[in-house]
C-alpha cells in the first residue's frame, strides 16, 4: 500500500498499538535542553532510571546567559545547570557543555552534530522539537510528564495525527527565505490551520532549499499549529550528514543510507489534507501582532479588524494593535524599532549569519537601535568567527554574543524592556514573549539586518533600505 | 494523576482565541523558579497584573465571580505554542479543571492529559451560546462536565456530547499513571529494541 513518509516512520516505530488511533511509539533518540535536570530529579524523586542513556543527549541552552563569557547567569540559570550537569554525569548521559563545540540551541546542535537522523523518532521537552523534521525525522515536542515518560521507558503513548501535505508551487522569488515561505503559510492558513496534523512540506521551492533552510522552514510549524513538521531527506540531507560527529561512518553509513532513501512518500500516497501555495509572488514577510498568523508582506498595510466577521478573531486583532502600538491601515514599513534580535532555533546558523552579515557589511546599526547576533551553537559561532562574520557585525555596532536562546523566550533577563520594538529572527511574537510589554516582530535575518540598519521596518530589497 | 469525573462549577467566557501557553504561565516563573505547585497566582500573568504588579481589573479573572471558576470557556487554539507543561500546572493552580475550546494545541492537550485536566472540543457557536447564559448569571449560571457521560451540560439544561478518546477518558475516571502502565510493557520495548538493533543498528550504535 502506498504510504507516506510520515506513515513508514510512525509505523516502523510501533512497540504496541493501544487501539482507539493510539500507539506506544519507541523514542530513537531524547533530546534534553536546561529543563532536563529539572526533570531528572523529578525521575529521581520518582523512582526511575533512565532507561537508555545512550539513546539521550542533552545540552544547556535556554537559561544560561549569552553574555560573553556567560558570568552573568542568574541564579536560577546556575541552579538549572548544576542540575543538568550532575543529573547527566550520574546516569551517564552525554552533555554538551559550554565551550563544548557541541553546545548550542537544542534543534541547532540536533542536526549539526548528525544526532538528528532520517526515519528517526526524536523528542524534546520543547515545542520546536518540530525542526528535526527537515531531516526526514519524526520529531515532536512533549511536556515534562512526557518526558518522564520517555525517560523511564525509551517510549510515548501517542495518537496518530491526521497527514497533511503543503506543496510549494512556484520558485521563491531573489530574497525571499525559507522564513518568508513558512510566514506566507501562517498567515494563510492560521496558527490552527496544522493543528491535529503530521504536515510534510513538499515540492520544488523545498527541494531547492538547503538543508539550513529547511530545518528554518521545518522549524515553525508549531506556529502553524502542527507539531509535526516534515521534509523527505534527499541527496543534500545525506551530504550535509556525511562526516558530522554522531552520523553513522563507515559500513553503519552505507546501510543506513540505503534504508534512506526508502523513506520519500510514495507517488501514489494520499493524504488526509492537500494544500498548494504559491511562492513565485511572495514579499519578505513581517508580523505586525500578537500571533505569528498577524503577518503581511513588506509592502503591506496593517489589516483592519473592522473587516473581520469572526468576533473572537477580531478581538483579538483588535488587542494584539493596542499591545503593539499599531494602527490599522497604516503601512508596516518605516515603523520606528528600538531592537534587533537575529538568533534562535530558527535563523542562527551559518548560512542565517552569512545573510544578515551580506545586509549588514560596510554599514552602521542606527544609533537609537540596540541590535545583538546570537549565534545557534558553539560550531556556528566558531565558523562565523573563522570567516569574519563577527567583525561585520561588531564594526557595524552589534554585540555578538555567546551561543543560547537568549532573546527569544527572555529568559536570564535578556529582554527586549515593556513598551519597546523588536525586529526578531525568532518564531514567536506573543504578548510579552521577549519580556513583558515588548513588542515584536518576526522577520527573516536580512530583513532584521536591514532593520538594524534603518532604525525602522525596512525592505530588505530596495536599495536606500539600510 | 488526580481523577475527572463530574464537575458543576461556574464558568469564564471566551475573551480570545489563540492563547498561547507564554500566556498562560511566563518563563521567567519556570525552570523550577517557582514550584509547579505554587504556580497558580501567576496564571495569566502578563494579563492579570498592570505593571505595578497589581491586579488588572479589566481582566476577567480578576473579576467575582469568575475568581472562583473551575472551567474555561476558550476560542480556538487554545493552549498553542510552548510545550511547557507550566501551562497547565497554573491553570491548575488557579483551580481550572476544564477547558472548552474549538480546538487545542496538541502538546498542551496532552500535557493536560498528564494531570487530570480535562480538554473538551465543542463547537465555537455552541461554546458561545453556553457563555452568553453564564454571562446573565455567572455565580449561578454553573455549567456540569460529566466525564462518565461524555457531555457537557449548560445552565439552560441543554446537552452537548464531546467525544474524547477512550483511552485517555478511563485514565482521568480511574486516575491511572501512564509511566506505570508502560513500565509494565518492559518485554515488549525489549523485543522491539532487539529486533529494531538488527534492523537498524546505526540508532544503537554511535
Ligand atoms: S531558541 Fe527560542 S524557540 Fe528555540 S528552543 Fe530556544 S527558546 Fe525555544
Amino acid at each position: 500500500m502506498a504510504e507516506t513518509l510520515f506513515d513508514r516512520i510512525w509505523n516502523e516505530h510501533v512497540v504496541a498499538d493501544l487501539k482507539d488511533g493510539f500507539a506506544l511509539l519507541h523514542v530513537d533518540r531524547h533530546l534534553m535542553h536546561d529543563g532536563g535536570g529539572q526533570n531528572l530529579l523529578m525521575l529521581r524523586k520518582r523512582g526511575y532510571q533512565v532507561r537508555n542513556p545512550e539513546l539521550t543527549f542533552a545540552t544547556a541552552d535556554h537559561t544560561i546567559s549569552t553574555t560573553p563569557g556567560r558570568a552573568d547567569t542568574n541564579a536560577n540559570g546556575v541552579r538549572c545547570l548544576n542540575d543538568l550537569r550532575a543529573e547527566t554525569k550520574d546516569r551517564n548521559i552525554r552533555l554538551f557543555d559550554i565551550g563544548d563545540p557541541g553546545q548550542g540551541i537544542v534543534h541547532v546542535i540536533g542536526p549539526e552534530q548528525g544526532l538528528s537522523l532520517p526515519g528517526a523518532l526524536i523528542v524534546c521537552g520543547d515545542s520546536h522539537t518540530c525542526t528535526h523534521g527537515a531531516m526526514g525525522a519524526l520529531a515532536f515536542g512533549i511536556g515534562a510528564t512526557e518526558c518522564l515518560h520517555v525517560a523511564a521507558t525509551q517510549t510515548l503513548v501517542q495518537r496518530r495525527p491526521k497527514t497533511m501535505r503543503v506543496n510549494f508551487a512556484g520558485i521563491a522569488p531573489q530574497g525571499i527565505t525559507a522564513k518568508d515561505m513558512i510566514l506566507h503559510v501562517i498567515g494563510q492558513l492560521g496558527t490552527a490551520g496544522g493543528s491535529g496534523y503530521a504536515v510534510e512540506y513538499a515540492g520544488a521551492a523545498i527541494r531547492a532549499l538547503e538543508i539550513e533552510g529547511r530545518l528554518t522552514l521545518c522549524n515553525l510549524s508549531i506556529e502553524l499549529g502542527a507539531k509535526i513538521g516534515m521534509i523527505a531527506p534527499d541527496d543534500k540531507t545525506y551530504a550535509y550528514l556525511h562526516g558530522r560527529p554522531l552520523a553513522p561512518k563507515g559500513a553503519l553509513w552505507d546501510q543506513a543510507l540505503a534504508y534512506w532513501r526508502t523513506l520519500p512518500t510514495d507517488a501514489e500516497a494520499v493524504f488526509d489534507r492537500e494544500i498548494t501555495l504559491d511562492v513565485s509572488a511572495i514579499a519578505p514577510q513581517i508580523t505586525w501582532g500578537t500571533s505569528p498568523e498577524h503577518v503581511i508582506g513588506i509592502d503591506e498595510r496593517i489589516p483592519d479588524p473592522a473587516g473581520v466577521a469572526d468576533a473572537s478573531r477580531r478581538r483579538a486583532m483588535q488587542a494584539a494593535l493596542a499591545y503593539m502600538d499599531l494602527r490599522a491601515g497604516e503601512p508596516i514599513k518605516g515603523t520606528k524599532i528600538d531592537w534587533v534580535f537575529i538568533g534562535s532555533c530558527t535563523n542562527s546558523r551559518l548560512s542565517d549569519l552569512r545573510a544578515a552579515a551580506g545586509v549588514v557589511r560596510g554599514h552602521k546599526v542606527a544609533a537609537h537601535v540596540h541590535a545583538w547576533v546570537v549565534p545557534g551553537s558553539e560550531t556556528v559561532k566558531r565558523e562565523a568567527e573563522a570567516e569574519g562574520l563577527d567583525r561585520i557585525f561588531l564594526d557595524a555596532g552589534f554585540e555578538w554574543r555567546d551561543p543560547g536562546c537568549s532573546m527569544c523566550l527572555a529568559a536570564n533577563g535578556e529582554t527586549v524592556p515593556r513598551g519597546q520594538r523588536s525586529v526578531s529572527t525568532s518564531n514567536r511574537n506573543f504578548v510579552g514573549r521577549q519580556g513583558p510589554g515588548a513588542r515584536t516582530h518576526l522577520a527573516s535575518p536580512a530583513m532584521a539586518a536591514a532593520a538594524a540598519l534603518a532604525g525602522s521596518i525596512a525592505d530588505v530589497r530596495q536599495p536606500g533600505a539600510k | 494523576m488526580e481523577k475527572f469525573t463530574r464537575l458543576c462549577a461556574i464558568a469564564v467566557p471566551p475573551w480570545r482565541e489563540n492563547v498561547d501557553t507564554d500566556a498562560l504561565v511566563r518563563v521567567e516563573r519556570l525552570f523550577g523558579a517557582v514550584p509547579r505547585n505554587e504556580l497558580g497566582p501567576y496564571c495569566f500573568e502578563s494579563w492579570r497584573y498592570l505593571p505595578d504588579r497589581s491586579e488588572n481589573p479589566d481582566f476577567i479573572l480578576n473579576q467575582p465571580p469568575y475568581r472562583e471558576a473551575q472551567i474555561l470557556l476558550a476560542g480556538a487554539n487554545f493552549g498553542c505554542g510552548s510545550s511547557r507543561e507550566g501551562a497547565v500546572w497554573a491553570l491548575a493552580g488557579q483551580g481550572i479543571r476544564c477547558v472548552i475550546a474549538p480546538s487545542f494545541g496538541d502538546i498542551f492537550r496532552n500535557n493536560c492529559f498528564q494531570n487530570g485536566l480535562l480538554p473538551v472540543e465543542m463547537d465555537f457557536a455552541r461554546i458561545e451560546a453556553i457563555a452568553r447564559q453564564v454571562e446573565a448569571d455567572p455565580a449561578a449560571n454553573r455549567i456540569t462536565v460529566d466525564l462518565t457521560q461524555n457531555a457537557v451540560i449548560a445552565p439552560d439544561g441543554s446537552r452537548t456530547a464531546f467525544r474524547i478518546p477512550e483511552l485517555r477518558r478511563e485514565a482521568l475516571l480511574e486516575g491511572l499513571d501512564e509511566i506505570e502502565l508502560t513500565l509494565k510493557r518492559e518485554a515488549q520495548i525489549a523485543a522491539f529494541q532487539a529486533r529494531d538493533a538488527v534492523r537498524r543498528p546505526w540508532i544503537y550504535q554511535q
